[in-house]
């Protein structure tokens, strides 16, 4: 355990020692606000709920977290560390764990800094609270999907640039899964079951239910599934790969 | 100790390491001969844990490699070649990161930090990003890395690659001086260090083992061995007392510095009598020495055969 927390508070830092952490923390804050208010409607609707601010959140996402995540296995293998992190006393899992939940909390701390719109809608009415922490939920175990996806396919290459635009199309065609106008082109001539099982493994589906403010245990059981399959794939990946 | 039994690793057709048996035992220093490519590099990433072998084993300290990885890793200090390390972080930080994964704490935590930030004179750069330190610092920051935990079992990977004569004599003044209680294995292809810092040398082409000796014992095997070399005032005065000597077998005269050296018969001692002809030639000698070998003659000799093989077959 010793092992994953020290790799996990070496990558953390090593977020805030590059402008990476900023630069991402600042586009997400800035256009998180802008989409709320200027294409969500946030003033207009007249609803006191963070509704339009949730739900641009996956396609934030799209764009940012792959680009959080392409430089996680493939700077260390392109600069040799790799060799060094493996070697020391910490298994291949510890090493995946402790860089996925480094990630996964700066993500958590961009997310915290959004809470001035919490207080805003909280000053303006009276909200859900209960409805907006759900979504704060749901938002964080996608983001923590698409990481996943992205220590994956970071691992499969030493090319950052490959890494991140594979990211975004796996990422975009998982988000599309849910999509209606997705969903009624295999309506028209699939079953309901394999309609169904698309929109079961899409993003948007799961991350929109717990957005309602109704943790169901299969929501929340996706997300986890679907982190935990991609880091394990992420360490099959990286031991193929190191012997190449 | 380190003991390697068979190793071998196959990348598809292609035999990187072929059959690799050694033992190392504590107190030597092992230095690791051979052309690039040799599979010098793959050898060591076995031992180290890095790349699964296809076949055999390794084992460091008495724990194998592959069934007890964490138990090998925790007694093993490891320098990849090129001595990677973390740019972004300050020297403070990535020895402090090292020495966190390998669970040092409390004062042994900060006794070791100092030791080795001492010995590879790290004071005035602990602060700065490794990323902004010459190539020689940072080869010393990856040197720090992989002793901060007084590991029993060394392996560096060309510790002194890219360093200047300077830097190369302080990290060679360092390994001879942890050599006493350690099992230290380098690889190199600067055969002045086999000298400088190895009790014993292995020879390494094309995945095999071609020899396995002390520094000694393959200078002996070069045909400079017991040869004697000399300059004298006129060239062909020296020839003709040396021709006089029953057991040289042959002689050559390097065309840039006139310089002769005499190849003794196999077994036969030749220094004295030289000695004695030139005297008795009234031979205007200028310098006389008698050869102990040369390590990159042999090196060359036993390299090259073996890639000729290879390439018969």
């Amino acid at each position: 355990m010793s092992g994953t927390l020290a790799i996990f508070k070496r990558e953390l830092r090593s977020y805030f020692a590059t402008p990476v952490a900023y630069v991402f923390i600042v586009i997400f804050l800035m256009l998180s606000g802008a989409f709320t208010f200027y294409l969500g409607g946030f003033y207009e609707r007249g609803q006191a709920d963070l509704q339009p601010f949730f739900n641009f959140h996956p396609w934030l996402y799209l764009f940012l977290v792959p680009a959080v995540s392409m430089r996680m296995w493939a700077e260390e293998r392109k600069s040799g560390t790799i060799e060094l992190l493996l070697t020391l006393p910490v298994t291949l899992w510890q090493a995946v764990l402790g860089k996925f939940l480094a990630a996964w909390a700066f993500i958590a701390i961009a997310l915290v800094l959004t809470f001035p719109i919490w207080l805003t809608v909280n000053y303006l009415g009276d909200p859900d609270n209960g409805v907006i922490l759900a979504s704060y939920l749901g938002s964080l175990l996608m983001a923590g999907a698409f990481l996943a996806i992205g220590s994956c396919i970071s691992a499969a290459t030493r090319n950052q640039v490959i890494a991140f635009i594979l990211t975004v199309v796996t990422c975009f065609l998982l988000l599309l899964a849910g999509f209606p106008m997705v969903l009624d082109f295999f309506r028209a001539f699939a079953p309901q079951g394999l309609v169904d099982a698309i929109a079961g493994l899409s993003f948007l589906t799961h991350f929109a239910s717990i957005g309602k403010g109704v943790v169901d245990l299969r929501d929340i059981i996706y997300f986890v599934l679907m982190i935990a399959v991609w880091l394990y794939a992420t360490a099959v990946v990286i031991d193929m790969k190191k012997a190449a | 100790m380190i003991e390697t039994r068979n190793l071998t690793k196959r990348y598809g057709s292609f035999t990187a390491v072929d059959g690799i048996s050694f033992r190392v035992e504590p107190g030597q220093v092992l230095g690791f001969l051979g052309p690039n490519g040799a599979g010098k590099s793959t050898t060591m990433k076995m031992i180290a844990g890095f790349l699964a072998p296809t076949s055999g084993s390794a084992s460091v300290a008495g724990f194998d490699v592959e069934s007890q990885p964490m138990e090998a890793r925790r007694v093993l200090g490891y320098l990849p070649e090129g001595a990677p390390s973390y740019g972004e972080m300050s020297v403070r930080e990535f020895l402090g990161f090292v020495a966190d994964v390998r669970g040092l704490d409390g004062t042994r935590r900060e006794q070791r930090f100092d030791d080795v930030v001492g010995r590879l004179h790290l004071e005035r750069v602990l602060e700065q990003p490794i990323d902004t330190l010459s190539k020689g610092f940072r080869r010393r920051v990856g040197l720090a890395a992989s002793i901060i935990h007084d590991p029993e079992v060394l392996i560096l990977d060309e510790p002194t690659d890219g360093l200047d004569p300077n830097q190369k004599q302080e990290v060679r003044a360092l390994i001879n001086s942890m050599a006493r209680d350690k099992t230290i294995v380098i690889s190199t292809h600067l055969l002045e260090e086999v000298h400088a810092v190895c009790t014993r040398a292995i020879i390494i082409a094309a995945g095999r083992v071609l020899a396995d000796a002390t520094p000694g014992e393959l200078e002996a095997r070069s045909r400079y061995h017991q040869a004697v070399s000399l300059t004298a005032g006129n060239l062909q005065e020296a020839k003709e007392a040396l021709a006089r000597v029953a057991d040289i077998a042959s002689i050559e005269v390097d065309p840039q510095d006139n310089r002769i050296t005499a190849f003794p018969k196999p077994g036969r001692s030749i220094f004295v009598p030289v000695n004695d002809a030139l005297k008795a030639g009234n031979v205007d000698v200028r310098e006389l020495a008698l050869e102990a070998g040369r390590l990159d003659e042999v090196f060359r000799t036993i390299t090259q055969s073996a890639v000729g093989t290879e390439a018969r077959t």
